[in-house]
């Protein structure tokens, strides 16, 4: 009951922290809460010397980069799980698997100087080798500067690639052998097997990226690096655009007036409160996923112990 | 026996560490990342003469400067911009302000073929405004003539932080073109008509190195230590004048004959010759009458010796030292500050 009691009370000192930094950051945004109101989601213009502030394009490039890096890199990385964990010889796969997570471990700074010298060059290039009508597209327009959604987007994609992968192939390799051998007792090729596997564990996979997709939100040094930190909501991919963490970090430290030093303040709670609604959304899709699948293992359940 | 030896000795150390601590005095400051390498030079070269004398800044930007000596929690601030009246206003006690060393920001580009540009401060504003697109703009062609303008798109680089360098450099803009003022305004952090944001000096030295047809503005030590081209710039007196430490101080010097007793003044746009027009001081922020006096007859000592020996290390950092006159005032102004 001591036991019980003492990491209850651990426990809820977690809640505590997140209600506290909640409020926290509540009351050192007032002033800018209490000025523009639910205007703060929707206008566009961000002018420290007026003291008009708008969150809406931080809100677009934070939303819209982190979409297109899952796009890009969830493909990639459950590809990579799916090598290492049913395909990749055995002596290759420790050092495969230490690679890969190793690029976890480079600080994102890093990422950044990469994407400024390398990356951003490269995609100014490919913009610039694309044919007169595909410039002409929305999704494609704009003057060739390099520093863009897609450099954000793909340094993003690279940055969590280790995140998904390792916690897929974790997912896939937790999946009992029973799942693959009943496959393979019926038949199936080894590919089949695999999608059997897949399919089987797909809501752990589902939250690999949901885990990526965090922290492509909230990833601010290497992305302002790249990005060209310029606030507009565009669909183009070659046009310059800003987020909420790099304008935060960016701005906070040379904020001596009030309602500035508030307006940023006020972009961390949104950015507190999108990150808490998508893992919310996340976890009830998950559940979801979970609920579908229940009767379906009771089903199959005594068809296997009689099997 | 060999225990009480070890536990006397241990007193012992005990007892020394205690008397030095108590001998040793540690000041702190905040603010401006401008300056930050020249006061670290002058901190650590100070604390060489006196070993007692500790200084610790932190260098978070002009506007954590303001706040923390607003707030008490430094012994000093430091702005790359002077205080406004109100944040003044707000400040428990009278603050002063203190210059210490210059810079100059220089308009930086990369146009292939051309390495020698001149601008004036209107054609700065209308690139900056997005008003003027493209490099051979007869604008630009008027003011350099015989250069070989190639027809190709300016891209604008700003820094995406807020920062002094952004500061002085909108401050000259905002003297010079009165649709700058109206459009845009003067401050650390403004809202940018055109263009891509770099982090930091680095960042908007990257962009315009790696983008044909790009102008920025960055600090003149970044211009020289990336062998970096830039332009000359018109000054009040209609000549085009190349940064450098000289024409820095110049606009110092200048600018110290018309110098307000506060010393808070913009020598931006200055007049005269030979002065290079976006050049600015950074000061230091000390309270009148500050709290802790022991601290304050310390820092007195040192900044006496930061306006006279300390002013020999400002160009080999790519600062321009202050003129004799403005040294003159400050050491004058610092008598009023309270020691006891």
């Amino acid at each position: 009951m001591k036991f019980r009691l003492t990491t209850g009370a651990i426990a809820s000192v977690i809640v505590f922290i997140v209600a506290g930094i909640a409020w926290i950051l509540w009351d050192q945004a007032a002033l800018a809460i209490h000025k523009f109101g639910w205007q703060f989601w929707q206008t566009s213009v961000w002018d420290p010397v007026s003291g008009e502030f708008g969150a809406r394009p931080f809100i677009w490039g934070t939303l819209y980069s982190a979409v297109l890096a899952i796009l890009i890199s969830t493909p990639i990385a459950i590809g990579i799980a799916v090598f290492l964990s049913d395909w990749c010889p055995a002596r290759l796969r420790a050092p495969l698997v230490f690679v890969t997570e190793l690029l976890a471990a480079i600080p994102s700074i890093v990422y950044g100087l990469w994407g400024i010298f390398v990356l951003v060059p490269a995609v100014r290039e490919f913009q610039v080798s694309l044919p007169d009508w595909i410039r002409a597209m929305p999704l494609f327009s704009g003057p060739p500067v390099g520093v863009s959604m897609l450099s954000a987007a793909l340094v993003l994609a690279i940055m969590i690639i280790p995140y998904t992968s390792s916690i897929a192939r974790e997912v896939l390799k937790s999946v009992p052998p029973t799942q693959r051998e009943a496959a393979y007792a019926l038949g199936a090729t080894r590919w089949e097997a695999t999608r059997v596997a897949l399919h089987y564990a797909r809501t752990g996979i589902f939250g690999a990226v949901m885990l990526g997709f965090g922290r492509a939100l909230g990833e601010t040094m290497a992305v302002t690096m790249v990005i060209g930190n310029n606030p507009q909501v565009k669909w183009s991919l070659f046009a310059p655009q800003y987020t909420m963490a790099a304008v935060i970090a960016n701005e906070f430290s040379e904020a001596a007036d009030e309602l500035h030093l508030d307006a940023l303040v006020e972009i961390g709670l949104v950015l507190f409160a999108i990150t808490l609604i998508v893992n919310v959304a996340s976890r009830m899709l998950l559940w979801q996923m979970n609920r579908e699948r229940k009767p379906k293992t009771r089903a199959t359940a005594p068809a296997e112990e009689a099997a | 026996m060999k225990n009480t030896f070890k536990m006397a000795l241990a007193v012992g150390v005990i007892a020394l560490g205690a008397t030095v601590a108590a001998q040793k005095i540690q000041i702190t400051g905040a603010g401006a990342t401008f300056p930050a390498p020249i006061y670290s030079k002058w901190f650590s070269e100070y604390n060489k003469l006196h070993p007692n004398v500790e200084v610790n800044y932190q260098a978070l930007g002009s506007g954590a400067g303001i706040r923390q000596i607003t707030a008490g929690t430094v012994f000093f601030g430091a702005t790359d911009g002077p205080m406004t009246p109100d944040q003044l206003l707000a400040a428990p006690g009278k603050i002063m302000h203190f210059p210490t060393v210059l810079g100059a920001v220089v308009p930086v580009f990369n146009v292939n073929g051309v390495n020698d540009l001149k601008f004036t401060g209107m054609l700065l504003a209308d690139i900056f405004l997005g008003k003027i697109t493209k490099w051979n703009d007869p604008a630009i062609a008027k003011v350099n003539p015989g250069v070989n303008l190639p027809n190709l798109d300016i891209t604008v680089a700003h820094r995406s932080d807020g920062s002094g360098t952004t500061y002085i450099f909108m401050d000259y803009l905002g003297k010079v073109s009165p649709e700058w003022k109206k459009k845009v305004g003067v401050a650390q952090s403004v809202n940018w008509p055109v263009g891509l944001g770099g982090a930091k000096n680095d960042g908007v030295t990257a962009l315009v190195k790696q983008t044909p047809g790009a102008i920025g503005y960055v600090e003149l030590v970044y211009a020289l230590q990336n062998k970096i081209s830039y332009g000359s710039v018109q000054n009040a007196a209609g000549e085009f004048i190349t940064a450098s430490i000289e024409s820095v101080t110049a606009a110092a010097a200048e600018a110290s004959a018309k110098m307000p007793a506060d010393l808070r003044v913009s020598i931006v746009n200055a007049d005269g010759k030979g002065v290079y027009p976006i050049s600015s001081f950074t000061w230091l922020l000390l309270y009148e009458n500050p709290k802790d006096k022991a601290t304050s007859k310390t820092f007195m000592d040192f900044m006496n010796w930061m306006l006279t020996e300390g002013q020999k290390y400002a160009k080999d950092l790519g600062y321009a030292p202050l003129p004799a006159a403005v040294v003159k005032m400050e050491q004058e102004a610092l008598k009023k500050i309270k020691t006891q």
